[in-house]
């Protein structure tokens, strides 16, 4: 936790259409994300995660409609502003300038018939009256060179670059304004493993510089071990667990977390059986009684079936979040769902402290464990 | 550049096939169509000459091959003669096409220009105002699409001639003495094509409508609108960004409705009498004045061809995607 | 392995396509499940109503169109015994409407089959075939498209005479052949499209003939296609003939067309005779609208975007209306009573 709070999210609750068939994407979602903090925010499709951030800044396209639930920003001239009561003066003001975001196809991103430098310049334009002709040109240059485009790039259009440029533009193009968040809507999926590297480096360098906070949403957990500093878990529109990255890959606390993470395969250490969740995700017209995640989990009990679990915090720090009966004080938690925190200062993947003695079980981060306890140090 | 001069060289080449077509047609239709223009003359006297040279034209009883006769119609046609006609007391046709083609021109590039522009801005605000009392429009232009350009044309006369007589009831212009001032002619003159450039333009519109509004309702889905709206840009800007872009098919689709265009119009023309090919059009058809159905098929052939073109350059120009060199 | 000749019983079982008996690969194609949109019920009602017009007419007129009546110089307007009064020459106007439209819906829907015929046997070959096959049909849809169509069939009719243009088949393949260029190029790019598909390719690989792919394979799924190209033509099929009627390009008696042509020649508009031209102009327009409901219709239905704007209209209208809300792009709406029954 790096901050005091800039955006609070509040038992969001989004739906798609009205009336009787409508689709609730999203049920009472609680999300917090701290100054200069990178949140990754996961889930597999269907899960809610882009409809969360959309819905939050008002911009969910037709059908989407917000139900309930309440969302703050803390802007940073110190104002706190509703943003579900904002009209829409008072949103353009804080889009671009406060938040910003980045989408998952630069193709489609960038308006195809508009040169480059247009597209950098007119958020200036719109936003920042002031500014001279000259300066705007020279911020856009300056924005370019900084994802390490040279600024002749400036008169092309979108169609003549490669995807990974238009990627960096589109980053670059989000930072216009130095804003306080960006939030970035699968920014990755679409590259090359390569080129998706670079861009994630790229990525931890301008937050090194700027310090702006990320909110990145993904289906690939494995990207968030490289950038995240908390990760939080979505399913079927709700939260289910939150934590510190670390934590969450050494030690999940959710059932769900721990499917997601024996999902896929590790690429080090010994083989091990895959298992993934049974099961589908749920219809998302008629949610599961209680818990939404009970059918497919094979810790459920009676109670789970009964009422849904709230997202409260557990252990100690105050950074660590589930939705699980499960974790509830009065029962003892079942193994996989209960190992020990690691140590904070180590990154994930490497060493694990010699005495720590977990249960062999499937897993990336266990196996991991295992494999680095076996050998003692990293290759 | 490469997509223009491919766009150039198919436009010559259908130029040709009209061409072709138009030296065609008499000569494989049975029949004989020089005994059918002399039938409509009874009374007129004619040259031995003009006899002859309406064998030659249509192919019919002369001795020349196919080919001579071929090379022949090419001659003439690249030194501007297009032979003569008899509807008009045997004065050249290139002549007598000169004279109406202002008047087409003019009336039907007008309403053509004025019913684009009107129909894509229709269209982009139907779209965007998606779920408004705009949405009951599309019903009414359907009727407008489908109902003829000549019974509209009928409609325009009886209600605003007729019975308002606000509008004169035909013609392209009054009997003046001329020159009268330019501007009495020029006033004369435009409220003369009110009339019929208002029913092109209802009767066009509607089609440019429907296409704007459909491809605007996708383009609003794509993710550089809603980039453009999380930018902060005012709402004027985000639907020009959406826009932009939905135009351009109405751009390319503009060469396949311009054929239709010009033929609506020139059934408009005959309506209200007006002094265009329009006009000259059916009194050939009436007086079996084969040369200048020819010539004017032709020609409007040739203008349907130079506007397509003038549409393939403005949508090069639009869109960047398609200056990329192959 | 000797296949055992009768005894599976093969000829019990229906052939399910798709299941181990058929030897048919399964169909993509899905069922044409038309939603009941108020414009394609529309379109069709008005539809039906010409059909049977067309087929009715003639024997429901009150007179004979040809039949003149009293002597007046000039035409009477609607009364008891002339519902839609007469024209210059003292016939009845709604005889003639009646009997005129037969000749119209014949030729258009002629037409729009053999164009449509046209443009599915040379669409369909160019997407599938490719290569120079492909170029040389897509130059020939594309000069066809360019050509106006109405001066080339100006010409056609003008030198062909009287003589050839009564024959309704005729007239309608004349006609076909201006105007199956556009639904050809969409077919086309259909068939393109349809063609790189896992299931043709599988096809292919089993070595099934190009002409049964064709018929098995992609046919079935261009139906929508093919149904709106049907509906375009026979619409242009409509205009056209109308417009040749009305030069007096082709036999004006009796079609609507040839109603506006005594029309004009009488001055009808001008002096105000609306009995005799408003009808069937109207006639002609509202058969026009129909089919292009129709065609909105099945192309809301192709196309989801459209279709999902038609739909979310439909459904939970009543909610949207009570909100008071327009949909807009960067302002979801916020509306709390609609959330609510299920625990947080």
């Amino acid at each position: 936790m790096t901050g005091e709070a800039l955006l609070e999210i509040q038992g969001l609750c989004v739906d798609y259409g009205l009336g009787p068939d409508a689709v609730h994407a999203v049920d009472g979602a609680d999300l917090v994300l701290h100054r200069g903090e990178a949140l990754g925010l996961a889930g597999e499709s269907g899960s809610g995660k882009s409809t969360l951030a959309m819905a939050a800044t008002r911009l969910l396209r037709p059908p989407g409609v917000i139900t309930g639930g309440d969302v703050r920003l803390h802007s940073d001239n110190g104002a706190v502003v509703d943003l579900l009561e904002a009209d829409f003066a008072g949103l353009r003001v804080l889009r671009w300038s406060q938040v910003s975001l980045v989408l998952q196809s630069a193709m489609n991103a960038l308006n195809p018939v508009f040169t480059i430098r247009a597209q950098l310049t007119d958020a200036l334009t719109a936003h920042l009256p002031q500014l001279s002709k000259r300066d705007r040109l020279a911020r856009a240059v300056e924005l370019l060179e900084m994802v390490g485009i040279s600024g002749d790039r400036l008169g092309s259009h979108p169609h003549e670059l490669s995807g990974g440029m238009r990627q960096r533009v589109m980053i670059a193009m989000a930072l216009a304004l130095r804003p306080q968040v960006v939030i970035m809507d699968e920014p990755t999926t679409a590259l090359d493993v390569v080129t998706q590297r670079e861009i994630l480096e790229e990525l931890k360098e301008l937050r090194d510089q700027f310090g702006f906070a990320i909110l990145f949403i993904t289906h690939d957990l494995s990207l968030l071990i490289e950038i995240a500093d908390s990760i939080a878990v979505m399913y079927a529109g709700r939260l289910v667990e939150r934590a510190p990255a670390a934590s969450l890959f050494k030690a999940p606390r959710h059932p769900y977390t721990l499917g997601l993470l024996s999902s896929f395969p590790p690429l080090h250490g010994p083989r091990i059986p895959m298992t993934g969740i049974p099961g589908s995700p749920p219809d998302l017209r008629q949610l599961p009684s209680g818990c939404v995640f009970h059918p497919r989990c094979r810790f459920a009990f009676d109670r789970c079936a009964a009422e849904a679990p709230p997202l409260v915090t557990i252990g100690t720090g105050g950074s660590r979040l589930v939705a699980c009966w499960q974790q509830a004080p009065d029962r003892p938690v079942p193994a996989e769902i209960a190992a020990p925190e690691p140590d904070q200062q180590l990154l994930p993947l490497t060493t694990a402290p010699a005495q720590k003695e977990t249960t062999p079980v499937t897993g990336a981060a266990s196996a991991a464990t295992a494999a680095a306890a076996e050998h003692g140090s990293p290759a | 550049m490469r997509t223009l001069a491919r766009r150039l060289a198919f436009y010559l080449v259908t130029a040709f096939i009209a061409v072709s077509l138009d030296f065609f047609i008499p000569r494989l239709i049975p029949g004989n169509p020089v005994d059918a223009v002399l039938a409509k003359m009874q009374g007129v006297t004619i040259t031995k000459a003009t006899i002859n040279a309406l064998e030659l034209q249509f192919g019919v009883g002369t001795k020349a091959s196919l080919w001579a006769q071929y090379t022949h119609f090419w001659g003439n046609l690249l030194h501007g003669n297009l032979g003569v006609s008899v509807s008009n007391g045997f004065a050249p046709v290139s002549t007598v096409i000169r004279g109406a083609l202002p008047w087409t021109l003019g009336l039907v590039g007008f309403a053509t220009l004025i019913s684009w522009l009107l129909g894509t801005l229709i269209g982009a605000l139907v779209a965007w105002r998606r779920g408004s009392w705009l949405d009951n429009l599309l019903p009414v232009t359907t009727f407008f699409q489908a109902a003829p350009y000549f019974f509209l044309a009928f409609l325009a006369l009886d209600l605003f001639s007729t019975k308002l007589g606000w509008f004169p009831s035909g013609q392209g212009h009054s009997n003046l003495d001329f020159p009268a001032s330019n501007w009495t002619y020029l006033s004369d003159v435009l409220d003369h094509a009110v009339l019929p450039a208002l029913t092109i333009v209802v009767a066009s519109a509607a089609g440019w409508i429907v296409t704007m509004r459909n491809v605007m309702l996708t383009t609003m889905d794509e993710d550089y609108v809603l980039i453009a709206a999380a930018k902060g840009l005012p709402k004027s800007r985000v639907v020009w960004y959406a826009a932009r872009n939905a135009i351009l098919p109405s751009v390319s689709g503009f060469s396949l409705a311009i054929g239709f265009i010009v033929s609506g119009a020139l059934l408009t023309e005959i309506v209200f009498s007006y002094p265009g090919l329009g006009l000259l059009l059916v009194d050939a058809v009436g007086d079996n004045d084969y040369a200048l159905l020819q010539g004017l098929f032709l020609i409007i052939t040739f203008a349907v061809l130079a506007a397509n073109l003038i549409a393939d350059f403005v949508y090069v120009f639009l869109d960047p995607r398609t200056r990329q060199e192959a | 392995m000797a296949i055992g000749i009768g005894t599976d019983h093969a000829a019990d079982r229906t052939l399910e396509p798709g299941t181990a008996s058929s030897p048919w690969p399964p169909r993509r194609s899905r069922v044409l499940r038309l939603p009941r949109s108020a414009k394609m019920l529309s379109g069709l009602g008005i539809l039906t109503f010409f059909l049977l017009w067309a087929i009715i007419g003639p024997f429901v007129a009150p007179y004979s169109p040809d039949q003149t009546f009293a002597n007046s110089a000039v035409p009477l307007p609607p009364s008891g015994a002339h519902l839609l009064g007469t024209t210059a020459l003292q016939q009845d106007v709604l005889s003639q409407l009646l009997v005129g439209g037969g000749s119209t819906i014949l030729v258009s829907l002629i037409a729009g089959v053999i164009a449509t015929m046209l443009s599915v046997a040379i669409g369909v070959s160019a997407g599938y075939l490719g290569g120079l096959a492909d170029d040389l049909l897509s130059m020939l849809a594309n000069i066809f498209l360019v050509l106006p169509a109405l001066p080339l069939l100006i010409i056609l009719f003008g030198f062909l005479g009287h003589s050839g243009s009564n024959n309704e088949l005729v007239v309608g393949l004349i006609i076909a052949v201006t105007g199956w260029a556009f639904g050809a190029r969409v077919l086309r790019a259909q068939t393109l499209s349809l063609r790189n598909r896992d299931y043709v390719d599988s096809a292919r690989i089993i070595g099934e003939s190009r002409l049964r792919i064709i018929a098995t394979e992609i046919l079935p799924n261009l139906t929508p296609v093919v149904a709106t190209s049907f509906l375009f033509t026979t619409l242009y099929g409509v205009g056209t003939y109308t417009a040749l009627a009305f030069l007096d390009l082709v036999n004006p008696n009796w079609s609507w067309g040839g109603m506006l042509f005594y029309g004009q020649l009488s001055n009808a508009e001008v002096a105000g005779y609306w009995w005799w031209f408003v009808p069937p102009g109207l006639a002609v327009a509202l058969l026009g609208s129909s089919l292009a409901l129709l065609n909105f219709g099945i192309d809301e239905f192709i196309n989801p975007r459209l279709r999902a704007a038609g739909l979310a209209r439909r459904a939970g209208r009543r909610e949207w209306a009570r909100a008071r809300r327009r949909p807009e792009i960067g302002l979801t709406p916020v509306i709390r009573s609609a959330g609510g029954g299920h625990d947080g």
